[in-house]
């Protein structure tokens, strides 16, 4: 009897073990699971400044901040059509703060540049922060579930809030502070309800999405379209040497966020 | 064998029952955030890591350094360590728990957790620890459990459980260097980015958890009546010298670079952790106390046992001071500056130091608890096996 037992409780833990371990051997051996693996591949190996083979739609901006020095109330204009329209709830708590866009002074959002002897108008205007889209995104390559990835066709570093653990290994792999964490129930949060776009639960990451959802509309990104008439972000397609986008990079010279680590940027900025 | 945890003498008790209070009030303080959020915690959008992936990464070491008397013994034939190894492997499932129960308390959706198995994700260095710790602790519980009846048997163990023995070995380097892997590979993160991690992360492990061992040895010497033998203690000790003196090598190399380089990013966390850094006009120490407390514990614990091993005088006393005091300084430095230090200029360069709230501590002690009456448990059984045997 109690050797029958014994043998009943090998067989239904080995089951049970096979059961929970099943869908990963499944999973690993049957797709090329690899989400980091880039299209930016046939750009070659180890070189970090390189440009990209225009592969497909990848998309891009430019943000001339000389359109906006002096004007803080242009930029809060922006931080503000995007948040609204993405539910993005307010925290006065910075501890808890959940941000898309936002302004910071330039020593912040470029740590790596140097700010000695730097131009005074550089030192009393603040500067746009957001998700860098990088071609080689260090947050989708810790995320241990693919719950933040690069959408192949368009470049977007994306999330599916519905598959997020919220480990929030992503905020310490992102090295531009992108990110932000559900800390509490946004609900309360949320100023005025969007129904067209979904609120986050509580527990998940979330981060600028280049407003993906509105670019199949033929919606410009929120933050864009608030500064149209300035022009003072431009947004398109980074591989099609004939979008605006690309014009202006050809015209002007640009600077980005901690060029060094290799992640490859989406953002570039005229100051 | 379960049921030699059942029998004991009222201290027995009362120390399980100590721990059932700190484990309940654990436990009401994780209800509370899992039903009001992360939120309750210290951490925030600039600092999302805290005292719980800290602990997680100390225990991790705790967890590996049972290989310093499963590696001499079943690899050298070490006959001395013959009656702590499975204290070894033992320590290493009770680690583990709590490192697991470390990570269920971090995360925000505790509930999707399985998505880790659902999708996996071979690029994220995470996967992987979660598929190495998986694997260590099963190996430990087969290991443990199976040379644990047989002896009771007075049986040699059959030749099969010897593959997991060898197994574990690697799978113990492996647990955490991966999880040093976690923080060494994120760009922008300057005090983590070194490959320097990993060694050091062993080299505390091989130190903190043999005198976490010694230290449950001498408590057993006095209450359980049971002894793990001088010549043990003192080839362990040996152990833990060299492996806390490499340790400190291995800081001191972190310092040479950060401050011969001269680059701000290699001393700011530096800086930070042990002298405090200036910034803006405010001036931010927090854990400047704790860090030189690392320094003075371990250093004593050093001098305490390289004392005892000259003048030929090692008691009981002045090894169990030496392993506390190098276990607690390990525990300042891995448990707190290194998550923490890696963590006070953020990617904005923005300074931003750590409160845990009382919740938080409320949730870590009570899994500290759970993992201490775990291992009590399997600790009395082994014993209990090691009388039987010997009575």
């Amino acid at each position: 009897m109690d050797k029958q037992r014994r043998k009943f409780l090998k067989i239904a833990g080995a089951t049970a073990l096979a059961g929970v371990s099943a869908p990963a051997v499944v999973k690993l051996t049957s797709t090329p699971s690899l989400a980091a693996s880039d299209h930016g591949a046939a750009a070659g190996h180890g070189d970090s400044h390189g440009e990209e083979q225009p592969t497909g739609i990848r998309y891009g901006m430019v943000i001339d901040m000389r359109k906006l020095y002096g004007k803080p109330e242009l930029m809060d204009k922006a931080i503000e059509a995007c948040h609204s329209v993405h539910n993005v709830p307010h925290f006065e708590d910075k501890k808890n703060e959940v941000k898309w866009i936002w302004k910071m002074p330039f020593e912040n959002v470029f740590p790596d540049h140097s700010v000695y002897y730097s131009a005074k108008i550089k030192e009393e205007n603040e500067y746009f922060a957001l998700c860098n889209h990088c071609d080689h995104p260090p947050c989708v390559r810790v995320c241990p579930t693919k719950a933040t990835f690069k959408m192949e066709a368009t470049g977007i570093v994306a999330m599916d809030y519905h598959r997020c653990i919220g480990c929030r290994f992503c905020m310490m792999g992102c090295p531009y502070g992108a990110r932000s964490f559900n800390w509490f129930d946004a609900k309360p949060n949320i100023k005025k309800y969007n129904p067209d776009f979904s609120a986050r639960t509580r527990g998940v990451v979330e981060k600028c999405n280049f407003c993906a959802e509105r670019l199949p509309l033929g919606k410009e990104p929120a933050c864009v379209e608030a500064l149209k008439d300035t022009g003072a972000i431009v947004f398109g397609d980074l591989n099609d040497p004939h979008s605006e986008l690309r014009k202006i990079l050809d015209k002007e010279p640009t600077i980005q966020r901690k060029p060094t680590l290799g992640t490859k940027p989406s953002i570039f900025y005229i100051v | 064998m379960i049921e030699k945890a059942l029998k004991g003498k009222p201290a027995y008790w009362m120390w399980l029952a100590i721990l059932g209070v700190f484990i309940t009030i654990g436990a009401v303080c994780y209800l509370r955030q899992f039903f009001y959020g992360l939120g309750m915690t210290g951490m925030g959008r600039d600092l999302s890591w805290g005292l719980y992936i800290s602990q997680f990464t100390f225990l991790v070491g705790v967890a590996a350094g049972g290989l310093m008397l499963v590696l001499p013994y079943y690899v050298h034939n070490y006959k001395a360590f013959g009656r702590i190894t499975i204290l070894g492997e033992f320590l290493a499932i009770s680690a583990i728990l709590m490192c697991l129960m470390f990570i269920m308390a971090d995360i925000g959706q505790p509930l999707r957790g399985l998505n880790m198995m659902l999708y996996p994700t071979p690029n994220s260095m995470l996967f992987w620890d979660m598929v190495v710790l998986l694997g260590y602790l099963s190996l430990n519980i087969i290991c443990g459990w199976v040379i644990l009846t047989h002896e009771r048997k007075q049986v040699k163990p059959p030749k099969w459980v010897y593959f997991f023995v060898y197994l574990s070995l690697p799978f113990a380097v492996s647990i955490h260097t991966v999880t040093a892997m976690l923080y060494m590979g994120l760009p922008g993160r300057h005090f983590w980015l070194t490959a320097i991690t990993a060694p050091r992360f062993l080299a505390s492990a091989f130190a903190a958890g043999p005198a976490l061992i010694v230290l449950a040895c001498l408590l057993m010497k006095r209450v359980a009546n049971f002894d793990a033998g001088k010549e043990a203690i003192n080839k362990v000790t040996t152990i833990i010298m060299y492996a806390a003196i490499i340790n400190a090598f291995f800081v001191a190399l972190e310092f040479f670079v950060g401050y011969y380089s001269q680059i701000p990013g290699h001393i700011h966390s530096l800086q930070y952790l042990f002298f405090g850094l200036e910034h803006h006009g405010e001036f931010y120490n927090n854990l400047v106390p704790f860090l030189w407390a690392f320094v003075l514990f371990c250093a004593a614990g050093l001098g305490l046992l390289a004392y005892g091993k000259i003048k030929d005088k090692l008691s009981d006393g002045l090894v169990g001071a030496a392993c506390a005091l190098i276990f607690l300084g390990l525990y300042l430095d891995k448990g707190l500056g290194f998550v923490l230090g890696g963590l006070v200029v953020t990617p904005l360069h923005e300074i931003v130091e750590y409160y845990p709230t009382a919740n938080e501590i409320g949730i870590t002690l009570g899994i500290w608890a759970t993992g201490f009456f775990v291992l009590t448990l399997l600790y009395k059984i082994a014993i209990g096996v090691e009388h039987e045997v010997e009575g």
